[in-house]
């Protein structure tokens, strides 16, 4: 009884699709939902920020404001209305990432519309994970792949920009497309890896290895207990004092 | 919620504790780790696995009598969704050369190396094309890539020492070795890995590491994995297709006994469909969202364990299901983000694990499981966790230690997506810390499979946290991303060959889901559970009350 009376204080009015529902005022509106019945199928992905599937708007009554969030990560309010956009139509370019290269042609071929925008800055507007999403967009137009990389690294692909933009332009696939020419074709390569590699495919640890697997588990436990550890604190250049194994 | 008034005296003790915590670090001086022996006292006693009912035999299939978590078992222990004589086999919705199930990270990795060898691949996955755990990962995927300090030696051992020595030796090899080529790959694909401006990868240590091999893209690498394949998938657009919200309810096997493609429950108009394949992959994931032992946990919405109670059914084995990976830092406060993994790169950077005295009580190098164990002891025998106004206990994990030991503004830009999360909340995790607890988190076994990722089904392969082997009894942080991009490749290989050389076309059946009911039946369970579960059951109640001609088969209506 207690509790239920308690619970009932802590209910507030929330509509979901312009219907009133009241929920538990510490529910996300992921959560909410659920609690006011929904099975939710569409909208819900990792539950945990990450993912892009639960895209929310949502205004209040009296306020000309459209806000955004997503839909796990935002915590009800009361008299928000809101409705979840789990689906935006959006326009993908085909490459082969092998064959083009980090520039303003390769973004403009793929995606022509981006020449489109208005600067109108919804998109930023409308971003829950409050990416300056003009700002990136404004780098692709100067072909500043790098600094469009940078700026939407946070990206979740939700849609909320696209959906929103006047010049119809699909601004995370741009964003996509920005990052992997920067960490394919600008980010300097890893040449410690490129060598790791060969000696792998040499054969360098084939012996080592095949050794290990035929060992018996008191030795492994041995082996395992004295191996050399890397202080935590450690710079680049640390280096084992035993190197018999690398 | 910001921390409440009580929550708030208690981090003075934790304020009062740092300096001289922080001098510790800087001199290098860490908090004693366990021993070998230890370590196994300390499992047997605190760690989940161990406490009494946590595991139950199963009473059908080719692995009866292995005892597991009885969540599984009652999964395992239930009847197919469909009846086998409801579906018409002979109408083909769709056919493949390889059908994968499951759009996540092995999923799609799998579906690229496919079509490299010449296959026509179908994925059919139950939510989106890459809501999956991978979308999840953040903390990072390790390799033995420097060549001056490391060696997939190295990396050979530690992946043991965290299974306790139990893992499957010729798949630890396959990992170990693929390691590096699979990381050369993922920069080839324009995976934005962290590096130094001269192009080094950066590397932390993560729980169990020798060495410093963890290499990342910021906090969001397998967000930075997951989508890049998912678009490279989306650049190949005329061999690989996709199916969303259609998960794989039961697998079809011919005449020969050897897999032959799948059923599909589309869920959004209810229809179930006939997929016909040359060669199948499975690669569903994990289990977090059966809450095992009513734990909390970190995984996406879709990890319900599917894929383990198809294969099974079809006749595969089940390994190293004994074990269930707790994560010792879930956030247990605000309760809105509870069970959300907080990384464990928080305690490489440097961050403390602390009691309610703001005292240390455990290394926070240790395994996941020693470390979990530690944290249960700590907040149980010991009594010294700290008490959360939802009536849960936790420890802190001391993030502001970052900003002093790194500079100030570390933690903001080595862990923008937790800083933004917090900030919401009204907690500043640069000045305040956290509140974690262990979250439910991995799978450590599964299907039973080999380093070519051949089932023990001609045509049905399987790759992934749905398999089990590698990993041994307890996974790594960072050899998880990395096993989904190593097996799922070679899966993707293994099945695009086997389609194109050794199938055999033959009649299709669902023979093998009827001798299952019969077994069932056999064993005397009698029950109207079904499964597999699809998605876990967050229905009100009151609400399910009122729905008065609703049904709901399993948790779904
Ligand atoms: C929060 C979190 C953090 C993590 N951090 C790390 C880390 O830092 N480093 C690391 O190495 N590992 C980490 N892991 C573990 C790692 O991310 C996963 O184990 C791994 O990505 C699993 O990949 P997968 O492809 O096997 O499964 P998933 O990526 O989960 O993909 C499985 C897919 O199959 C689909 N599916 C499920 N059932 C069906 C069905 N019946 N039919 C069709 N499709 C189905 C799912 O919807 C999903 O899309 C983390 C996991 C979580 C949850
Ligand atoms: S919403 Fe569209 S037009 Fe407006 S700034 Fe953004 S990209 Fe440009
Ligand atoms: S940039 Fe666009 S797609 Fe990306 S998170 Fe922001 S609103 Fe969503
Ligand atoms: S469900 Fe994935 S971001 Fe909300």
């Amino acid at each position: 009884m207690e509790a239920e009376k308690k619970e009932k204080e802590d209910l507030v009015p929330i509509f979901i699709m312009g219907k009133r529902y009241e929920v538990p005022s510490s529910l996300t509106i992921q959560k909410a939902m659920e609690y006011a019945g929904y099975q939710l199928i569409r909208g819900c992905g990792c539950r945990g920020g990450i993912c892009g599937a639960c895209a929310t708007v949502y205004r209040f009554p009296g306020s000309y404001k459209i806000e955004v969030g997503l839909a796990c990560q935002t915590v009800v309010q009361p008299n928000m209305y809101l409705t979840q956009i789990p689906f935006f139509p959006a326009t993908k370019s085909v490459y082969d990432i092998e064959k083009i290269k980090p520039t303003i042609e390769t973004l403009v071929k793929a995606y022509p519309e981006l020449l489109r925008c208005l600067q109108c800055n919804t998109c930023t507007k409308s971003c829950p994970m409050e990416i300056e999403v003009m700002d990136y967009i404004a780098a692709a137009m100067r072909g500043d792949v790098a600094r469009l990389a940078e700026l939407s690294f946070d990206c979740v692909m939700c849609g909320l920009c696209t959906a929103r933009c006047p010049a119809e332009i699909c601004q995370y696939n741009i964003a996509i497309l920005g990052r992997r020419l920067y960490g394919k074709y600008i980010a300097p390569k890893a040449e410690h890896l490129a060598s790791m590699v060969k000696e792998v495919e040499k054969g360098r640890y084939e012996q080592m290895l095949r050794e290990l697997m035929d060992t018996d588990e008191e030795t492994l436990k041995k082996l395992y207990n004295e191996r050399e550890i890397e202080p935590e604190q450690a710079g680049e250049d640390w280096t084992p004092k035993d190197k018999t194994y690398l | 919620m910001p921390y409440t008034r009580e929550l708030k005296e208690l981090i003075k003790r934790v304020e009062a504790t740092r300096p001289a915590r922080v001098e510790r670090k800087r001199r290098g001086e860490e908090f004693p780790v366990l021993s070998l022996k230890e370590r196994e006292e300390r499992l047997r006693k605190y760690h989940p696995d161990f406490k009494e009912g946590s595991r139950t035999e199963i009473r059908v299939g080719p692995s009866k009598g292995y005892a597991i978590s009885p969540e599984i078992v009652n999964l395992l222990e239930a009847k197919s969704r469909v009846d086998p004589d409801a579906i018409d086999l002979t109408k083909v919705a769709y056919e493949t050369d390889v059908l994968i199930l499951g759009g996540g990270g092995a999923g799609t990795a799998a579906a690229l190396t496919a079509q490299e060898n010449g296959a026509k691949v179908l994925i059919a996955t139950k939510l989106r094309h890459g809501d999956a755990n991978t979308m999840m990962a953040e903390g990072g995927i390790q390799a033995a890539t420097k060549g001056t300090k490391d060696s997939p030696y190295y990396h050979y051992l530690d992946v043991l020492g965290g299974g306790h020595f139990k893992n499957v030796p010729e798949l630890v090899y396959t990992l170990v070795t693929e390691a590096p080529k699979v990381i050369a790959w993922l920069e080839g694909l324009g995976c934005m890995l962290t590096k130094f401006p001269e192009g080094q990868l950066k590397a932390l240590h993560g729980g169990g590491t020798c060495r410093k091999r963890m290499h990342y893209a910021a906090d969001i690498t397998g967000a930075e994995i997951m989508r890049t394949l998912r678009d490279e998938a989306r650049n190949r657009p005329e061999d690989i297709k996709v199916l969303e919200f259609c998960p794989a309810v039961e697998l079809i096997l011919n005449e020969y006994g050897h897999c032959a493609g799948a059923v599909l429950y589309n869920l959004e108009t209810e229809e179930y469909f006939v997929v016909k394949a040359k060669a199948v992959i499975m690669a569903t994931g994990g289990s977090g969202r059966l809450h095992i032992q009513g734990f909390m946990t970190t995984n996406h919405y879709g990890a319900t364990g599917d894929g383990l109670i198809l294969g099974y059914r079809a006749g595969v084995k089940l390994c190293f299901l004994h074990t269930v990976q707790y994560h010792p830092t879930g956030a247990v406060f605000p309760e809105q983000a509870e069970g959300l993994l907080i990384t464990e790169k928080f305690r490489g950077a440097g961050a403390n694990a602390l009691n309610i005295d703001g005292e240390q009580f455990v290394n926070e190098r240790e395994p996941r499981d020693v470390e979990s164990a530690s944290f249960i002891r700590e907040c149980t025998e010991v009594g010294k966790g700290v008490p959360t106004p939802t009536g849960k206990v936790g420890v802190w994990l001391d993030s502001p230690m970052i900003d002093i030991l790194m500079g100030e503004g570390a933690v903001k830009r080595e862990f923008p997506g937790k800083y933004i999360l917090f900030k919401r909340f009204g907690i500043d995790i640069s000045k305040e810390p956290m509140l974690v607890y262990p979250t439910l988190h991995y799978q450590n076994g599964g299907l039973e499979y080999n380093s070519r990722c051949e089932t023990s089904i001609p045509g049905f392969f399987a790759a992934g946290e749905v398999s089990g082997g590698v990993h041994g009894e307890n996974r790594l942080m960072g050899n998880s991303l990395l096993d989904v991009c190593v097996f799922g490749r070679i899966a993707g290989v293994s099945a695009a060959l086997y389609a194109k050389e050794r199938f055999q076309e033959g009649r299709l059946t669902l023979d093998h889901v009827r001798r299952y009911h019969r077994e069932l039946e056999e064993a005397g369970i009698i029950t109207d559970r079904v499964a597999p579960m699809l998605l876990p059951d967050y229905s009100n109640p009151k609400v399910r009350e009122r729905q008065l001609t609703t049904r709901y088969l399993g948790t779904i209506r």
